[in-house]
């Protein structure tokens, strides 16, 4: 099941930039591509818990603003070398708002 | 049975349901109507799509009347043209117009079309105030002549056309555009930045990213547009092309379903089973309609469906190729990047053609064309279809009829340059010189420093020299391998820089095009040097992209390995006071800072202060009369002094004021890389002077100005510029030594490393033997000071602070 939630307008966030959502036990980061595409990630990289929302956005990927690895926002995977992954959480933009699945948010925080 | 039929609007949707109707009833086939058609433009049906030509003067009015009285009254419509319809009695089915004249309907139409858009900011209801919709705006806009001034507001289709249009007729045109690229919905940025680029060199101004804020008037008429930045566009007519609204209120009023639009099933019916709905007016699931093709879709429909055949709409995906004023477009599918999709860009910079296909799982999904849309519709074709490519990926950018092709050639960009193009800009010689330099004999980088001189000065174009010299002489010569910017392009950063300024690229969608990038905006290795070349090179034209830089720079504070900031603020020339002190001990307080440090800078370090509070902790250093210290920036740093003959007995000069002029002069800058100054007072440098990007040391004669030492990861004395015996030639020195690495080092080049490279006798050339060159770059960087010398905190602060804030805080509803 999915219970999506408005949690703002797409203006927001910059084009190429990304807002910080708080959520029970940690950070996820929402952001915005270029083309108005939006995708919500936990933020923090792989390597050393870097905080992606301060990243380079770059097509669909953010680099990560301390040790430069590259993250796809849409899977969450760590690209080229860098070996790991970063949780992606189902978001939408319905009529210039940015709906995220609450549901997913928090059934991950609980377990 | 003869059945009675009311449209609402005359529009071209309405003309296209009767053209059906009336070929249907010529058959004999289905229900008989007696048809009546109200209008609230005093006049029939014509095509509103070519009222563009009208406005340019290649058609007249008459050309574009596709239902004039005459074929109305040949297929006994009754017309009642210029009458609003005021009442509309459902249950009575009767419709009353404001001519007070009834009719009653069996089955009635809504075709009452869109209304344009109009900004309600002040002064849009001054005379001279217009939409760009019917006829009557067209002939308000033919109205201007030649020198007359118009602002149009709005970069899309309409927009432009508009603008063009008027163009054409010697009016002086402006665009202003909200967006950072025009056509945004149709065109990504490179294709948008071509677009720009056609308009320009049709005398048009355009201005994206710009924010209207009020219309001014006088004696009720419009005088200029007031733009949020302060600009003042002078204009005799102002044309508001910002987008169209369904027109719903008569609809909305009679009680019938509305969202955005009036809703409509697939057979085009309202919420009232005797009422349908047609054109811009409708929504069908969620969509609204502004092209021809799926309106007249819609037409046809309801034709069969008023017929009572079955029949239904299906909204389909279309694809847009446009001619905006002669320059052609095209765009389909879904053109965003992914990095489950492929990219397969094709620029030609000579020709101006740009084409981009969007690709994931081997099918192309999307397609954008700039200039060459030859191809688009057997594009658009593989994306309906979804062929599969797999097969002719090689060649699919060439189109149908070039399959087989060879390779691109990495050199097209430098191939594709004007003989006239600028290569070396010490010595002013363009491609053309060294071309026939080449021809003459001259096969190696040598000899054409020998014959020509280019690339013999400061060195940075040898890149682009080879480059000439290997699409002249072919496989005769090899290119030595230099490491190219990054992947998204095969030149070298000195090669980018050299065509950034002899090609006046002043964007970076200009340069990604132009040099043919591979990827269609950059990544994280180039967006940030490019950002700074284009900032560096034309401070008043570009406007700086804080997307591109990176996080230090972006928010103005140094960021940590726990993911906290530092904040430094500034002290000029090392100096401060208690009150300073104890605003920066109250800060410390106030946001619980962890860790106060004094830097070797001779600076204090707030160290650990979270993201969400620096936009409140610089609030207080800013009313404390403290301004950011660019502790973070690629560019100045600090100046560091030791305490002079003030107080020094050894002190020769007043080192610490001449530091804080240093400082108060060259603060704001931005550089390739940080730039770290110092003055000692005597040859004892207390203050390290030797080991800076540029350092003075003060003796009893004046001054010694060394440049080019570094105590990094490599340790270097300076070199000595220049003595000098005035402090105002330490400042003009200084300025203009800065100012020349702004221009033409490499991104992330120390100072000492760019002296490397070009030699110091280079430098002392321009900045201390050539007094011309001296004080020409003195005057460009207070340009660029004149832009950039400005506390960035109280800028963020003004503006930005919600940035710094979470977007929203689900710790409660995610628990619950």
């Amino acid at each position: 099941m999915t219970n999506w939630i408005d949690i703002g307008p797409l203006e927001a966030v910059r084009k190429r930039g990304a807002r910080i959502i708080k959520a029970p036990g940690r950070d996820l980061a929402v952001f915005r591509t270029i083309d108005d595409d939006v995708f919500a990630l936990v933020n923090a990289c792989p390597y050393r818990d870097g905080p992606l929302s301060e990243g380079i956005v770059h097509g669909r990927m953010v680099t990560d603003p301390l040790y430069n690895w590259v993250i796809s926002l849409e899977t969450g995977l760590a690209q080229g070398a860098d070996e790991g992954s970063v949780e992606t959480f189902p978001v939408k933009v319905e009529n210039g708002r940015i709906l995220l699945d609450l549901e997913t948010v928090a059934q991950r925080s609980a377990a | 049975m003869t059945q009675k039929l009311v449209i609402i609007g005359a529009g071209m949707a309405a003309g296209r349901v009767l053209d059906h109707l009336t070929d249907a009833q010529e058959n004999g086939s289905g229900a008989d109507w007696d048809v009546t058609l109200f209008n609230a433009e005093p006049r029939g049906t014509y095509n509103r799509i070519m009222l563009s030509p009208v406005l340019s003067g290649d058609k007249t009015y008459g050309d574009i009347v596709t239902h004039d009285d005459d074929w109305y009254s040949a297929k006994g419509v009754d017309t009642r043209f210029g009458v609003k319809v005021t009442e509309i009695d459902r249950v009575a089915k009767i419709i009353r117009g404001d001519d007070g004249r009834e009719v009653s309907y069996d089955k009635l139409v809504f075709a009452t079309g869109s209304n344009p858009f109009i900004i309600p900011m002040p002064g849009h209801d001054l005379d001279g105030v217009i939409a760009y919709r019917d006829l009557e705006d067209t002939q308000e806009m033919m109205s201007l002549t030649a020198g007359q001034k118009a602002v149009v507001i709005g970069g899309g289709l309409l927009g432009l056309e508009a603008a063009a249009g008027m163009a054409a007729r010697g009016v002086e045109v402006t665009v202003v555009h909200l967006m950072g690229h025009l056509m945004e919905r149709q065109l990504d940025e490179p294709a948008g930045y071509l677009l720009r680029k056609a308009l320009v060199d049709k005398g048009i101004t355009v201005k994206c990213s710009a924010n209207s804020k009020e219309i001014t008037g006088e004696n009720g008429k419009v005088k200029a547009l007031m733009l949020d930045d302060g600009t003042e566009l002078p204009c005799d007519l102002l044309v508001m092309a910002v987008g169209i609204r369904p027109n719903t209120g008569l609809a909305a009023d009679i009680g019938l379903a509305c969202g955005r639009g009036i809703h409509v099933d697939d057979q085009l019916g309202t919420s009232d089973q005797n009422i349908f709905a047609i054109g811009e007016c409708v929504e069908h699931n969620g969509d609204i309609f502004g092209l021809v093709a799926p309106i007249f879709d819609q037409a046809k429909v309801l034709a069969k469906v008023l017929q009572g055949e079955d029949a239904e709409f299906v909204n389909r995906e279309v694809s847009t190729k446009l001619k905006v004023t002669g320059c052609d477009l095209f765009s389909a599918g879904d053109f965003a990047e992914g990095d489950d999709r492929d990219d397969i860009v094709f620029r030609d910079p000579a020709r101006g053609v740009y084409k981009r296909l969007v690709l994931q799982d081997n099918k192309i999904i999307g397609a954008v064309m700039y200039g060459d849309t030859a191809d688009g519709s057997w594009f658009y074709g593989m994306i309906k279809d979804g062929t599969d490519v797999s097969d002719m990926r090689d060649t699919l950018i060439f189109g149908p009829a070039y399959q087989g092709g060879s390779s691109s050639d990495p050199l097209s960009a430098v191939a594709a340059l004007p003989d006239e193009a600028e290569i070396c800009g010490c010595n002013g010689i363009c491609k053309g010189e060294i071309v026939k330099a080449i021809n003459d004999g001259a096969t190696d980088l040598g000899a054409i420093r020998a014959t020509t001189k280019a690339s013999a000065s400061c060195g940075t174009c040898s890149g682009l020299v080879e480059q000439v010299l290997a699409v002249t002489l072919g496989d005769e010569f090899v290119v030595p391998t230099e490491a190219p910017m990054c992947g998204c392009t095969d030149l070298t950063h000195e090669d980018v820089r050299r065509l950034i300024k002899s090609q006046e690229l002043k964007s970076m969608p200009a340069v990604m095009q132009e040099l043919g990038w591979k990827t269609s905006c950059g990544c994280h290795v180039c967006r940030p040097p490019l950002n700074y070349y284009l900032l560096a090179d034309w401070p008043l034209e570009y406007s700086d992209d804080p997307q591109s830089r990176f996080i230090n720079e972006r928010k103005h504070a140094n960021i940590q390995k726990d993911g906290t900031y530092s904040v430094v603020p500034r002290m000029f020339g090392g100096m401060t006071t208690p009150d300073e002190l104890r605003a920066i001990a109250d800060a410390a307080d106030k946001y619980s800072v962890p860790t106060v440090h004094v830097t070797g800078g001779q600076r204090i370090d707030l160290l650990g202060v979270k993201g969400a509070d620096l936009p409140a902790i610089w609030k207080d250093l800013n009313d404390a009369g403290m301004v950011s210290g660019h502790a973070y920036a690629k560019g100045l740093r600090t100046v560091k002094t030791c305490v002079g003959k003030d107080h020094c007995r050894f002190g020769t000069q007043d080192s610490t004021g001449l530091g804080i002029q240093l400082e108060k002069a060259l603060w704001g800058s931005w550089a390739p890389h940080k730039v770290k100054l110092a003055v000692s007072g005597c040859p004892r440098n207390c203050s390290e002077a030797t080991c800076k990007d540029i350092g003075v040391v003060c003796v009893d004669s004046g001054y010694q100005i060394g440049v080019a030492g570094a105590a990094g990861m490599d340790v270097k004395e300076t070199e000595r510029l220049a003595d000098v015996a005035t402090e105002q030639e330490v400042l003009d020195m200084t300025i203009a030594f800065m100012q020349l690495y702004r221009e033409n080092a490499k991104y992330l080049d120390r100072a000492y490393k760019w002296v490397a490279k070009v030699g110091l006798d280079w430098v002392k050339e321009q900045v201390v033997e050539n007094e011309d060159e001296r004080n020409a770059l003195i005057e460009r960087f207070k340009i660029s000071q004149s832009v950039y010398q400005k506390d960035p905190w109280a800028e963020e602060i003004a503006k930005e602070a919600d940035q710094y804030e979470p977007i929203a805080n689900l710790t409660l509803e995610a628990a619950e």
